[in-house]
């Protein structure tokens, strides 16, 4: 059988060789417990602070500000929940986007349910929010913004750095008690440069598994005199904000595929970029009725997104399965829940159109003849299941 | 293990009596475009050798996921030939037991197919004057009842379905 082509690097990542390399010993010699007070623990302990500085480097934060978790899903939960119930004395309003990952989606309806108000700012229709929109939402008794830095879906970047000044002049005139911005950074940390002082962000997620490391290792990068409550009480883990036994062996795999990252993140970016800059131009120009998902420029280096009329995507992803292309849709079918994707709807697609969608995002192992492989057998898919479809026109490829 | 079984595959890859059908007796709809499965089934009435009505050609087209487009496959084959009253005796769970394994979120695909072979049977009977079983005018009722719903949730979905059909009502 023919080798598989993978376009799901924004689901996860195969694990770097280099990373695997870098956590082995962490199973079986320096197994130790990083609370321990002997040697296998001290040893412990030393690789997890090591990991911490390397992270913490690849944002330009300090070690201290690095908060280990399990996963992008538990950080997020953290900043939202932890923040919001640490200031809830004066304060009661958050706000967020419309096209957030839905483990803010539901932080924040939960925040809801148990009294705090939360804004959801509306999107242009390449996904974009407006930082004059932020602006206007700031209220008296605003605590936290949370904004995805790209997003998981469409790939459209956010004006972070706009965003982030925004709350930082607001902070600066009106305010008497800070207004914290977090940003959900799982797609970005490691693909595009990101700093949390010049962006003037207070806390941001990333995760190993969606940058060439582990599953199980993720952080939330938390700016000194942050006011944040843990979700996991115990032994004070992590400053007493995760109590947890430390997860050593992912965590030093996330350290590893963050200086890994940190090498090569611009010259990767510039390869990327040019993929699928040929595979956007391709599909669009190949295929009749292909829409691109998503802003054209400002965009992940890695991330196409398109809809297609007429068809839906999951008998399209399940289809591309069958000859080899690894791929994602947006689309009710897919989902457990029977509804098609948040970020589509909200971007300004209409259901049917959301449920023709399809995901392809590129990685550090995607080459030119896979990009090459797709746009030569894509459009005979898309056609094929056209043929079934009862909206189809006389589409000519 | 896999998605989908064998058998779905095997509709899924190789689907049978796909597309329009020309001077159809009956055409059936059913399902909608927010949980996005739409099924269009046309079907032409003869008669046996005893002079029984049966469904002479049957052909499909679906909107839809892999289990739908599979399913109304599936069903296409298993009614051919059949008489109109075997026809309406199929069940959602005859279709699911031959899949056999199916993702509990798509069983309600099985029982869109079913409902759109019961409509094309009853848009033949009633075309024709004919008359109509008390099971499948229930049947109607409910399919009818359930477009309701989604119209009156989704007035605007059904709109745009009935604008994309009409656009290409005239491509053979």
């Amino acid at each position: 059988m023919r080798k598989s082509i993978y376009l799901d690097y924004a689901a996860t990542t195969p694990v770097d060789p280099r990373v695997v390399k870098a956590m082995l010993p962490y199973f079986t010699e320096k197994f130790g417990n990083t609370m321990s007070l002997h040697s296998f623990g001290q040893e412990a302990k030393g690789a997890l602070e090591e990991s911490r500085e390397a992270v913490a480097d690849l944002m330009g934060a300090k070690p201290n500000e690095i908060i280990f978790t399990s996963s992008a899903t538990e950080s997020n939960n953290l900043a939202l929940k932890g923040v919001a119930l640490a200031n809830k004395e004066k304060r009661n309003h958050l706000i967020i986007s419309q096209i957030e990952h839905p483990c803010i989606m539901e932080s924040a309806k939960w925040l809801e349910s148990q009294g705090f108000e939360i804004t959801r700012l509306k999107v242009d229709k390449y996904g974009l929010v407006s930082p004059d929109d932020v602006r206007k939402a700031i209220r008296k008794d605003t605590i936290l913004v949370s904004i995805i830095h790209a997003s998981n879906e469409i790939g459209t970047i956010q004006p972070i750095a706009e965003i982030g000044k925004i709350i930082k002049k607001s902070n600066i005139q009106y305010q008497k008690s800070k207004i914290y911005f977090h940003t959900d950074a799982a797609q970005t940390l490691g693909k595009i440069p990101i700093d949390v002082n010049k962006m003037n962000i207070d806390l941001l997620t990333a995760s190993s598994h969606k940058m060439y490391g582990p599953k199980g290792a993720a952080c939330l990068f938390v700016r000194e005199g942050t006011k944040i409550e843990p979700l996991l009480h115990g032994g004070g883990h992590e400053t007493g904000l995760r109590s947890s036994t430390v997860n050593v062996a992912a965590i030093v795999g996330f350290a590893e595929a963050c200086k890994i990252c940190q090498k090569g993140v611009k010259k990767e970016a510039q390869r990327e970029i040019k993929l699928r800059n040929k595979l956007i131009k391709g599909v669009l120009g190949k295929i009749k009725g292909s829409h691109l998902n998503g802003h054209p420029q400002k965009r992940l280096p890695n991330n196409a997104n398109f809809w297609f009329e007429f068809i839906e995507g999951e008998s399209m992803v399940i289809q591309l399965d069958l000859i080899g292309i690894a791929a994602s849709t947006g689309s009710a079918c897919s989902s457990a829940k029977l509804e098609p994707s948040h970020v589509l709807l909200a971007i300004g697609l209409k259901p049917e159109e959301a449920h023709g969608s399809l995901r392809l995002t590129l990685g550090r192992w995607t080459t030119e003849k896979e990009i090459n492989y797709v746009l030569k057998v894509l459009p005979e898919t898309i056609k094929k299941l056209r043929k079934i479809s009862p909206f189809k026109k006389s589409f000519k490829f | 293990m896999k998605l989908y079984s064998k058998e779905v595959m095997k509709h899924f890859i190789h689907p049978q009596n796909v597309g329009k059908m020309k001077n159809y007796d009956g055409l059936g709809k059913a399902g909608n475009l927010k949980c996005g499965d739409i099924m269009y089934l046309y079907i032409k009435v003869g008669k046996d050798e005893g002079g029984k009505e049966i469904i002479k050609n049957i052909s499909f087209e679906t909107f839809g996921c892999t289990i739908a487009i599979a399913n109304t496959s599936l069903l296409t084959t298993m009614v051919k030939g059949k008489t109109l009253k075997e026809a309406l005796k199929i069940t959602k769970e005859d279709l699911l037991k031959r899949f056999g394994r199916v993702p509990l979120v798509k069983i309600h695909c099985s029982l869109l197919a079913v409902d759109a072979l019961g409509e094309a049977i009853y848009d033949y009977l009633s075309k024709n004057k004919k008359p109509i079983p008390k099971e499948l005018r229930e049947r109607h009722e409910r399919v009818e009842r359930d477009k309701e719903i989604i119209e009156i949730r989704h007035k605007e979905l059904v709109e745009i379905e009935e604008e994309l059909h009409q656009k290409t009502k005239h491509i053979k």
